[in-house]
């Protein structure tokens, strides 16, 4: 494991209102490392990693990517969001532009690269996901499991340090989690600091480093998916992995 | 054994008999030949029935009667006219009064309606508040109710000319209107105009000359300068060096009203705000709804992604919303020049009401004037749409990277 923290959170808790949803959340996140994150639903996970690029205010704590700081009042929100790419369980890519251009809209805008070298740039990317030969399509055109590849590929084209993935595959059919599972894996091999809320327990033995297990907006276990899935330290882990390995 | 492939049966006559018949065969193709006689007699009775009564009336149908003169005098006129032209000019003279107030109408509308829109969506609690009770308390009034309210209630409540109300010597409210400056062009004015036009030329210009350095080198042009500069500056300096190009000349009171000074009549006034202040409350829920139909996800999408909150919004949200936006927008732009008709309530003469009305009355043309006046709304209507689906087709078009 590399000593390096590209993500760092400590000590951070947020408040939907009156309900604790997160609560003293501590985690540091090596680069390379592939953190899967699971735990019934409602226990916090998809907040959590929306959390870390301020797609979700919080309260208290501090969130620090590649040594850029977050604090509660999300000053330097612009700056974190251009090192994280983010993947969205509804893909939300932009229905009005082309495959091509969702993929080539933030390299122009934000980092004001040439529209020839962004596009260069986006089929690159859009090949490593293996669907360059729809770049000139709409998204609703598109498979889900082909949109969201392509909303891989449009995180990927601002080269960012870390990814999320927040249930990726879940509004997908059956047949499509594999090709996206694979390109998360593909992705994974190649390096890319990846922090996953998923379901996918075959994907978590297979990629992960640590699998980290949340309830009622703790982190009940972290461990590697060897002793995460073979020796639990919970009762409520157990019971969890109990029911969803069974179906 | 895997199955080929092959082309589809021939579709001629299935669909012929489809589009002529829909699922009842060809016994509906019969069916539908009986409606088309149907109605054609139906029009042929009712042509022959006019034709006959007009014949007892003694009118002569034609066109001639636009030739012969009014006689009556119209209160507001763009062009110069008086009691001795003819129906011809009157027509024209009540077209641009209802395009003079159907523009200034559809142009404040849109403002007060896009203003109460993004207000009703405000986290600000008073100011959603505020522009809900706008949209509950207007749009469920009746318009001439409201036009009459403008005209009556409030216009016709303002002091006579002598105790106007008056903003700075400049502006006076009374009860026969507005009376503002009339600006009184000089002989600079025209190379002014000139400048200020190659002025909005040149911002126009550094506009796109940044977009292509923005895609084709990633340069970030900073362009406000230059547009400052040549929408303002240019023609100061042209103002500077040959004399200002317009002054405005005070009204005077003299009498018992204004001599000099633009008048506005009241009748304008009030419909133009009634008009304006009617659709914005429907324009506004057009906007909120095209707005909250954009999912919160491509906000999230776009601001993940690095982009600020202006640029999600411009790139992102707006050409979406605006696709559900433009459709009823038009419908709310048609419905404000027609409902211009009600005109005649408060008697600003408008092309309804100096055509359709008076002009019907004097000469008894009806099915004539009926037509002209009918041709003209339609036309006026299908301009309207026309130019709102180009600019339609422009956004959908040249979004974003494009």
């Amino acid at each position: 494991m590399t000593t390096e923290a590209v993500v760092t959170v400590a000590g951070l808790n947020k408040w939907f209102g009156e309900f604790h949803v997160l609560r003293d959340i501590n985690l540091e996140v090596g680069r390379g490392e592939r953190i899967v994150i699971c735990g019934p639903s409602g226990s916090g996970k998809s907040t959590f990693i929306r959390c870390i690029n301020a797609l979700e205010e919080f309260q208290e704590g501090r969130i620090s990517v590649d040594n850029i700081e977050l604090g509660p009042n999300l000053r330097r929100v612009d700056e974190v969001r251009r090192e994280v790419g983010m993947v969205f369980q509804n893909f939300n890519l932009f229905p009005h532009l082309s495959v091509l251009d969702n993929c080539t809209l933030a390299p122009i805008w934000v980092r004001n690269i040439p529209r020839k070298a962004a596009e260069a740039a986006a089929m690159k990317y859009l090949e490593r996901v293996r669907i360059p030969d729809q770049a000139d399509k709409f998204p609703g055109q598109l498979s889900g499991g082909q949109q969201q590849r392509v909303a891989i590929a449009r995180a990927l084209t601002m080269n960012p340090k870390v990814m999320l993935f927040d249930e990726p595959t879940s509004a997908l059919d059956p047949e499509m989690v594999k090709e996206v599972l694979d390109t998360m894996v593909d992705l994974a091999k190649e390096g890319m600091t990846m922090l996953v809320v998923t379901h996918e327990m075959g994907f978590a033995r297979e990629i992960a480093s640590r699998v980290v297990f949340m309830d009622a907006g703790q982190i009940i276990e972290a461990n590697t998916p060897r002793e995460f899935f073979a020796n639990p330290q919970h009762a409520r882990t157990r019971l969890f992995l109990s029911q969803i390995l069974r179906s | 054994m895997a199955i080929g492939s092959r082309p589809p049966p021939p579709q001629f006559w299935p669909k012929l008999r489809r589009v002529l018949g829909g699922q009842t065969g060809w016994g509906g193709v019969l069916g539908q030949l009986v409606l088309v006689a149907f109605v054609v007699w139906l029009g042929y009775e009712i042509v022959a029935n006019a034709r006959a009564n007009m014949q007892a009336q003694r009118i002569a149908s034609g066109f001639g009667f636009l030739s012969q003169t009014a006689g009556f005098g119209v209160s507001q006129a763009l062009i110069p006219y008086s009691e001795s032209d003819s129906y011809t000019r009157v027509f024209v003279v009540g077209l641009l009064n209802t395009l003079l107030v159907s523009a200034i109408g559809v142009a404040l509308a849109t403002v007060i309606g896009f203003a109460i829109g993004l207000g009703r969506l405000s986290p600000n609690w008073l100011l959603a508040r505020l522009a809900g009770a706008y949209v509950e308390i207007v749009r469920n009034l009746p318009l001439l109710f409201q036009l009459l309210f403008w005209y009556l209630a409030v216009l016709a409540t303002l002091p006579n000319p002598r105790q106007s109300i008056t903003l700075l010597g400049w502006v006076f409210l009374n009860n026969r209107g507005f009376v503002v400056a009339e600006p009184v062009a000089h002989a600079s004015f025209w190379p002014v105009a000139l400048a200020l036009g190659i002025g909005v030329g040149i911002a126009f210009a550094a506009h796109a000359l940044a977009r292509k350095a923005l895609f084709d080198n990633g340069r970030v042009l900073r362009i406000w300068p230059v547009v400052l500069g040549s929408l303002v500056g240019l023609p100061l300096v042209v103002a500077l060096a040959l004399g200002a190009p317009l002054s405005f000349e005070a009204p005077v009171l003299k009498g018992f009203n204004f001599v000099g000074g633009l008048r506005i009549i009241p009748e304008f006034v009030a419909l133009t705000l009634a008009l304006s202040i009617y659709t914005a409350a429907f324009i506004a829920e057009i906007v909120r709804a095209g707005i909250l139909a954009v999912n919160r996800g491509q906000m999230e999408a776009g601001s993940s992604l690095g982009l600020s909150c202006g640029a999600t919004l411009r790139l992102i949200v707006v050409p979406q919303a605006l696709r559900v936006i433009l459709p009823p927008l038009t419908n709310q732009y048609l419905n404000l020049t027609k409902n211009s008709s009600l005109a005649v309530a408060v008697g600003y003469p408008d092309l309804f009401s100096v055509f359709a009305g008076t002009t019907l009355s004097q000469t008894g043309q009806a099915v004539e004037i009926i037509v002209i006046t009918m041709g003209v709304y339609l036309l006026i209507s299908l301009i309207t749409s026309a130019a709102m689906s180009f600019y339609g087709w422009r956004v959908g078009m040249g979004l974003g990277a494009t």
